[in-house]
This record gives structure tokens, C-alpha cells and sequence, in this order.
């Protein structure tokens, strides 16, 4: 997921039974209580070290992956304003992956291990882009719904106690702002123009509605826990509470469209607390683990990327390649 | 590959799936440093990998100066940056009783209004 702070149990095994320098480990607790960031020269215990840079990597993965269903339709945007706010969105998307590439890098994990761990199937990223973008308002749903999503997950995460990576979520917000008001905007002229844009929108809601719940992870009663993470400001909330605030934000903005989800128990209880049918997290593992519609093609153009760059990388390499006059 | 994207049903992907993908080219590190208005300090925003300090400014450009304000960038190798360990950080603690040095140490005042008392002095 982006930032992903799902564990499984043998992470939470792990991590529930730290054997680390108690004094210098009392001091790091301490400075992260008192609200100090953590940065790069700081002691930390092994655990924090190996959850974060699985975060911050997967996240970084998100942000490049994720460009991939967008990019497929700035070819066939409907109009010349609407292709260069696309263009716009997926050049920022990649510069994001690379502020978080670059901040998990501070952690001692080299770029090279992790995009190699990202085409070996190692490492994962958000599984909402193993799904097909396949009209034009998917591109409006994932816009709003999932960047909509992500800032959540990003806002919550921006006050956690690594220094690096609330300084590159601080700019990654600041660049976002503008993505999440070009998709509302995209599905308001959807939503309210002709029966065919309209159809075409709340057709995209029903195939994108179950990987939007899925998008924060399995329910906290379903999740291997640790205080740990809590603690030490890893982890800022739990995944129930995020995807309430997301379907308390958003759902709204839907409705007050005449548009639905395809959920008759989408609803907010007495408890402020939004209730929905069970989302088949069987789905969610099994996509999550390769068998999405998407995975074997995301994973096939970034190797395709990889190989068919080389050249420009062993050039930059090589500068004594000079371009001489020819002799004769 | 079937895919829903035509560029992607373009590509001849089979060339990618042949033989290991080594991403092993390490570029090293150049941190930079941007200003954001004439006038204003130059701050620290990030890294770049480049080859060059030529690649590096342009990388840093593409990178930093894309979004949002700038008027020049500088670009320096992360191993020509020295700084001190974290461990020494209380070095940078000074002694708190250097009140002398803080504004709200001096207070007049009260002996100001205490001497126009004694000398029946009038403002």
C-alpha cells in the first residue's frame, strides 16, 4: 500500500520481542514521544530501520507503478486542457517516486536493491494499481477516489517520527493538492453531463469501489498488530480508522452526485462509523499476491523500461565516449 | 501481452523478460540546494543520482525546480558534505544560563520608576 504498515505475524513476533541496547533504545523512545523526528544518523533499532524502508520503498513503487494505468490514456484524454493536466499529474507521480526512493535511501537500503526487489517480485506496491484503468473515467475515479485515498494515508503519515520521509510527504502534499481537485473536477463534468459520460462514470464507481476498500489494508481485527509501530510513530493509525475517514470524506462527494456504490449496507451507522459489505478480502490476497488483472503487465513495462534504458545509463557511464570529426 | 493500454500492446515486451535485469549502474549521490526567490537563502531539498555535476544540474532541474518557484540550484557531491555525527549532538547545547544573551533579560523599569519616586522627578 502506500506506506504500508501491514505485518505479517512473524514481523510482529519480531518485533514484539526487541533484544536491543535498553539505554540506548529508552533514549530513541523518549526523543519520538517528546514529538522529535528521527533522522538518518540517529541510533534506532534494527526493527524501525527494516519496517520503514518497506514503507517508504513500497510507497516510492506506489508512486511509479501507479503513473502506469494513468499514462496509458493521455493519448485519448477528450481534450487538450484535460491531456496536459494528466501529462501534468503522472510527471509529478514519478518525481514523487523519487523524493521516496531517495528518503528510504537514508535508511541504507541502495536505489539499485530496490528497484531490483520491485522486478523480482520482492518487493510489493499499492495493490490498487494491479487493476486496468478501462475507460476515461476510471482516470476521474482514480484522480479523486484514489489519490483521495492516498492523501489520507499520506496526511496521517506525515506526522510520523522519520524526518526524511515527512519532509518528502511534506512536498509530495503540496504537489498534490492539485491532482485531487483535477479529478473532482473530472468527475463533476462527467457526472453532470450527457447519459453517456454519466453511465460511463458510475460504471467505473462499481469496478473501482471494492480495491478502494481494500486500499487500507485488511480490518484491524484481521491484521497482525504491534504496539511497537504505534509507538514508535510508524504506524499513526489503524487501517479501520483511515478507511473510516476516507468513506466519511468521500462517500459525500458521490452521493451528493445522484451517483452510488454498488453496496446496499454502505452506510453511516449511529456511531459515525461507516459500515459496508464485507469487501471478499480473499480477493485482496489473491490479487495482492499476483493474481490480478494487472500484476505480469506492471512488472513486464518496468523491466521493459529497465532493459530498453540501459543504453542511456552505460552512456552516462562511459563520458569518454567523445564524438571525434571523421578522418577521411 | 494483452493488454487494455495500445502503447503497452506495442512494446515488445519479450525482449524484457529474456535474461536477469542487473539495475547495478550506482550512480553516486549530488545533494541540492535550491533558492527559491532572489533574496531568500539557498535551503537543502534533497538528492539527485547522477554521473556528472553537468547531470546532476540537470537531474536536480527536472527534479526540483519542475513545480513551484526557483531561481537557481546548486548541486554538490553527498561525499564532499561533512557534518558532524549525531552522537555529538549536545556540543550544540549551549549553556542555558547565557540569559545575558536574550532581550527579555533586561528589565529597567521598575529602577527607572523607583528613581523618578525618590526624586520626585514627573514624566
Amino acid at each position: 500500500m502506500y506506506g504500508n504498515t501491514n505485518i505479517t505475524e512473524e514481523d510482529a513476533k519480531r518485533l514484539n520481542s526487541i533484544e536491543e541496547d535498553a539505554e540506548k533504545l529508552d533514549a530513541f523512545e523518549a526523543r519520538i514521544a517528546r514529538g522529535e523526528k528521527i533522522e538518518p544518523g540517529d541510533w534506532m533499532p534494527a526493527e524501525y530501520r527494516k519496517q520503514l524502508i518497506r514503507m517508504i520503498e513500497q510507497h516510492a513503487h506506489s508512486e511509479i507503478v501507479g503513473a502506469l494505468p494513468e499514462g496509458t490514456w493521455i493519448t485519448r484524454a477528450p481534450n487538450f486542457r484535460r491531456k496536459l493536466a494528466l501529462i501534468a499529474k503522472v510527471q509529478d507521480e514519478v518525481g514523487h517516486g523519487q523524493l521516496l526512493y531517495s528518503a528510504a535511501e537514508t535508511l541504507g537500503k541502495t536505489r539499485e536493491e530496490m528497484l531490483d526487489d520491485l522486478l523480482n517480485g520482492k518487493s510489493k506496491y499499492s495493490n490498487i494499481f494491479n487493476y486496468p484503468a478501462e475507460t476515461w473515467a476510471d482516470i476521474a475515479v482514480i484522480g479523486f477516489l484514489v489519490d483521495g485515498a492516498a492523501i489520507v494515508n499520506q496526511t496521517i503519515n506525515s506526522k510520523g517520527s522519520y524526518g526524511p520521509y515527512c519532509r518528502a510527504l511534506e512536498r509530495i502534499c503540496y504537489e498534490e493538492s492539485f491532482h485531487l481537485k483535477q479529478g473532482h473536477d473530472n468527475v463533476v463534468y462527467l457526472a453532470t453531463g450527457s447519459k453517456i459520460q454519466r453511465d460511463m462514470l458510475q460504471a467505473a464507481l462499481n469496478r473501482w469501489y471494492r480495491p478502494l476498500l481494500h486500499f487500507f489494508g485488511p480490518p484491524d481485527k484481521m491484521s497482525a498488530h504491534s504496539e511497537k509501530l504505534m509507538k514508535w510513530k510508524v504506524k499513526l493509525a489503524s487501517n479501520d480508522d483511515m478507511r473510516n475517514q476516507f468513506l466519511d470524506m468521500y462517500v459525500p462527494k458521490i452521493w451528493e452526485l445522484g451517483l452510488t456504490f454498488p453496496d446496499p449496507n454502505l452506510r453511516k451507522n449511529e456511531n459515525d462509523i461507516w459500515e459496508f459489505s464485507d469487501p471478499d478480502w480473499g480477493e485482496f490476497k489473491r490479487v495482492i499476491n499476483g493474481g490480478g488483472p494487472c500484476n505480469a503487465e506492471r512488472i513486464a513495462v518496468r523491466r521493459y523500461a529497465e532493459e530498453a534504458g540501459r543504453w542511456v545509463r552505460q552512456a552516462l557511464m562511459n563520458p569518454s565516449e567523445k564524438y571525434a570529426v571523421p578522418l577521411a | 501481452m494483452n493488454s487494455l493500454d495500445p502503447r503497452v500492446e506495442r512494446l515488445d515486451l519479450k525482449k524484457a523478460e529474456e535474461g536477469e535485469v542487473h539495475t547495478n549502474s550506482h550512480l553516486i549521490t549530488y545533494e541540492v540546494f535550491h533558492q527559491e526567490k532572489r533574496g531568500k537563502q539557498v535551503i537543502h531539498v534533497g538528492i539527485v543520482h547522477a554521473s556528472s555535476p553537468e547531470m546532476a544540474l540537470i537531474l536536480a532541474k527536472e527534479q526540483y525546480a519542475r513545480r513551484g518557484k526557483t531561481t537557481n540550484l546548486w548541486v554538490v557531491k553527498t561525499s564532499d558534505v561533512f557534518t558532524f555525527s549525531s552522537e555529538d549532538e549536545d556540543i550544540f547545547e549551549t549553556v542555558p544560563e547565557k540569559t545575558f544573551r536574550d532581550p527579555a533579560f533586561y528589565k529597567v523599569r521598575d529602577r527607572i520608576e523607583a528613581f523618578q519616586k525618590r526624586n520626585n522627578l514627573t514624566v
